[in-house]
């Protein structure tokens, strides 16, 4: 204790030079903290979206084949067909026996009730869609195969859209109107989930989903679209459909046929696009362990950079101080005495860096979170190796000048101007 | 050369050498040089620059080791001891007073009074009230929480001749204690080296000052790493006598 507060004291001799090298290491640990942090925080996200798309989950989906010349310059007449089919969906139905499939409609619609009005997505869909999305209802019931096989014009709204459409009053058995005359009974609502719906960055909160078979009877499978002073016709029958398997070791094979099947069918039209939750979280954590040792090697340089600052500086001092150590070496202090004393204050020096480098590393974060909407966590584990490595640092670095004090001749040391 | 008395040898000198090599050449910085110190000693080395002093100081005060010979401290010989065991020896037998002070400028003078004994573990309220008795005694009370770099040089002094004392050393060794001071400081801190002989504590001062050497009661000249001659004082009871 003595000894630190000794420690202390000396250092205080060079305030500036003290402050100087503590800054080295405060910022080394600091950013140490702060990358692991935004790191955690960012891989997080990776894998709460991927796991929120279901890790026993295949998704295919339907994309707009690149513009080509071909399709640029046809007659307003014919339309643009590309995507899933239904037939296809039989086909992978089929194939996979023991996997749930879920087919998906997707239908731009205004909504309105009464004053309130929404644009969004009308979801067509199946009752395996809750199970395979892992989904709840939060009020009512889920659409059913009734439903599908009456076509019967019941919907069940997504909880934001609920609240958008009916922001006073409850929703149950009111009517959702598309357009001007389809009504559709409200049946159920869903708990809010927070999860993005297709590929628009539309939410599930925001959608509203009626049965397959209703929404082929009153959209179609034709979409116009006018952009520019032309109309443009597309046929897309299926959006997305998606598969759960019973195990994630199944998924593998799964992604295998439902690939090898796409890829025949539409050989290289690039227009549906194949999602594998489990395989992008693998990457995911493949590329977090990548991030952790880029981060540790850049940690390593960085409390490298403020060791050798702690060395020079002990060094410095104890050029300094070959006097005192003479004095002290006079006065009965041994070699382990002298050893001890210049270790403490590297230590000191670096310890009272990694402390603030703590405190600023924790700030950093928040800052970040701030401004840069970036979801960021701070591991206790994180901080205490952060620490314990700079301390270590200061002690490491700091053996060299403490046994250069320590070795040094006491004859010569007191002689020393 | 003997003292016709019984006080016990408290440091010894038989036939001790020290030699260095410079270069190709061997230099015989001390040529078998036999001495002892008795309790109550107020001895002076003496000579010119090159004569062998500091490398005396420097064995004396367990600095340094000899070549050949034999050194003994109280009934100890000190010849082959280790470093940690000579850096024991001078914490706790010797009493080191230098010509610049030599103070640590960051402590207080209690602090500075302490370092002896922090290296033995001994710091506490005993030697807190040890540095205030020993501060008093060299009219420093009231300095303790002074900066060496706040006082005088003669405070200085005062304060590492307190030092000095810390320990209760068998001996005072002193190089040039009065060096770095004005003339009438220096015969303050002479007088202060007489009142510690009188209340029995010895004292071996290397110097090339006469007027340093006169305080002394006996005064060993050294020439060339040889012992010239030996001096007594008018006060010493073998005064007069030389050998």
């Amino acid at each position: 204790m003595r000894t630190v507060k000794l420690g202390l004291k000396s250092l205080m001799l060079h305030k500036l030079r003290s402050t100087l090298t503590t800054a080295g290491i405060l910022f080394g640990v600091a950013s140490v903290i702060a990358m692991l942090a935004v790191g955690e925080g960012a891989s997080k996200q990776a894998l709460d979206s991927y796991r929120d798309m279901g890790v026993t989950n295949v998704l295919l989906r339907s994309v707009k084949p690149p513009d080509t010349a071909e399709s640029s310059s046809q007659s307003v007449w014919t339309a643009t067909s590309y995507g899933l089919t239904y037939l296809e969906a039989d086909i992978i139905a089929k194939t996979l026996t023991r996997a749930q499939v879920a087919r998906i409609r997707e239908i731009q619609r205004p909504l309105t009730h009464g004053e309130n009005f929404r644009t969004t997505i009308v979801i067509g869909t199946e009752p395996a869609f809750l199970p395979v999305t892992n989904m709840q209802v939060a009020e009512g019931r889920w659409l059913s195969d009734i439903d599908e096989q009456r076509l019967s014009n019941v919907c069940v709204l997504g909880a934001s859209l609920a609240e958008v459409l009916f922001p006073l009053e409850n929703p149950m058995d009111k009517t959702v109107l598309t357009g001007s005359d389809d009504r559709y009974r409200i049946v159920g609502i869903l708990d809010y989930q927070g999860r993005a719906a297709g590929a628009s960055g539309t939410t599930y909160d925001e959608c509203m989903f009626i049965p397959m078979s209703t929404s082929r009877r009153r959209f179609g499978d034709e979409v116009t679209t006018r952009s520019g002073g032309s109309f443009k016709r597309e046929r897309i029958e299926l959006h997305e459909i998606k598969v759960k398997l019973p195990e994630p070791e199944d998924v593998e094979m799964a992604a295998f046929i439902l690939r090898d099947l796409i890829d025949q069918a539409h050989e290289d039209e690039g227009d549906v696009q194949i999602t594998v939750p489990l395989e992008m979280l693998r990457k995911a954590e493949e590329s977090k362990r990548m991030f952790n040792i880029v981060l540790a090697v850049i940690a390593s340089i960085s409390l490298l950079v403020g060791g050798i600052g702690i060395m020079n500086v002990m060094l410095a001092t104890v050029t300094e101080r070959t006097r005192e150590i003479g004095i002290r070496r006079a006065l009965g202090a041994k070699k382990k005495h002298v050893i001890m004393q210049f270790l403490v204050e590297a230590g000191v020096l670096s310890a009272l860096g990694g402390f603030a480098g703590v405190l600023l590393g924790m700030i950093v974060p928040l800052g970040i979170e701030h401004w840069f909407d970036q979801m960021t966590i701070i591991l206790p584990v994180h901080v205490l190796l952060a620490f314990s490595i700079s301390a270590a640092v200061g002690v490491v670095f700091g053996i060299y000048p403490a046994w250069r004090a320590a070795d040094m001749d006491p004859v010569e040391a007191l002689r020393h101007e | 050369m003997s003292t016709a008395d019984d006080r016990p040898i408290i440091a010894e000198f038989i036939d001790v050498h020290r030699h260095y090599a410079m270069g190709d050449n061997l230099v015989r910085a001390l040529d078998g040089v036999s001495m002892q110190v008795q309790q109550g000693d107020y001895l002076a080395i003496m000579g010119r620059s090159g004569s062998g002093k500091s490398t005396m100081l420097n064995l004396l005060g367990c600095l340094d080791r000899p070549t050949t010979g034999e050194y003994r401290i109280g009934n100890r010989d000190v010849t082959k001891l280790d470093d940690d065991a000579l850096s024991e020896v001078r914490g706790r037998e010797i009493g080191f007073i230098f010509q610049s002070f030599n103070l640590i400028p960051q402590l207080t003078v209690l602090e500075n009074l302490e370092v002896p004994l922090f290296y033995q573990n001994r710091v506490g309220a005993d030697s807190r009230a040890k540095a205030e008795e020993l501060a008093t005694r060299v009219g420093l009370a009231g300095r303790l929480a002074h900066r060496p770099l706040e006082l005088s040089g003669g405070q200085q002094q005062r304060v590492a001749i307190a030092r000095a004392l810390m320990n209760d050393p068998l001996f005072l060794l002193a190089d040039e204690a009065t060096g770095n001071l004005d003339s009438n400081t220096e015969d303050e801190i002479l007088d202060l080296f007489d009142e510690l002989q009188t209340e029995g504590v010895t004292i071996v001062i290397v110097t090339h000052n006469p007027t340093v050497a006169e305080r002394a009661d006996r005064t060993i000249w050294l020439k060339d790493g040889q012992v010239e001659s030996v001096t007594y004082n008018q006060r010493h009871p073998a005064a007069g006598a030389t050998t």
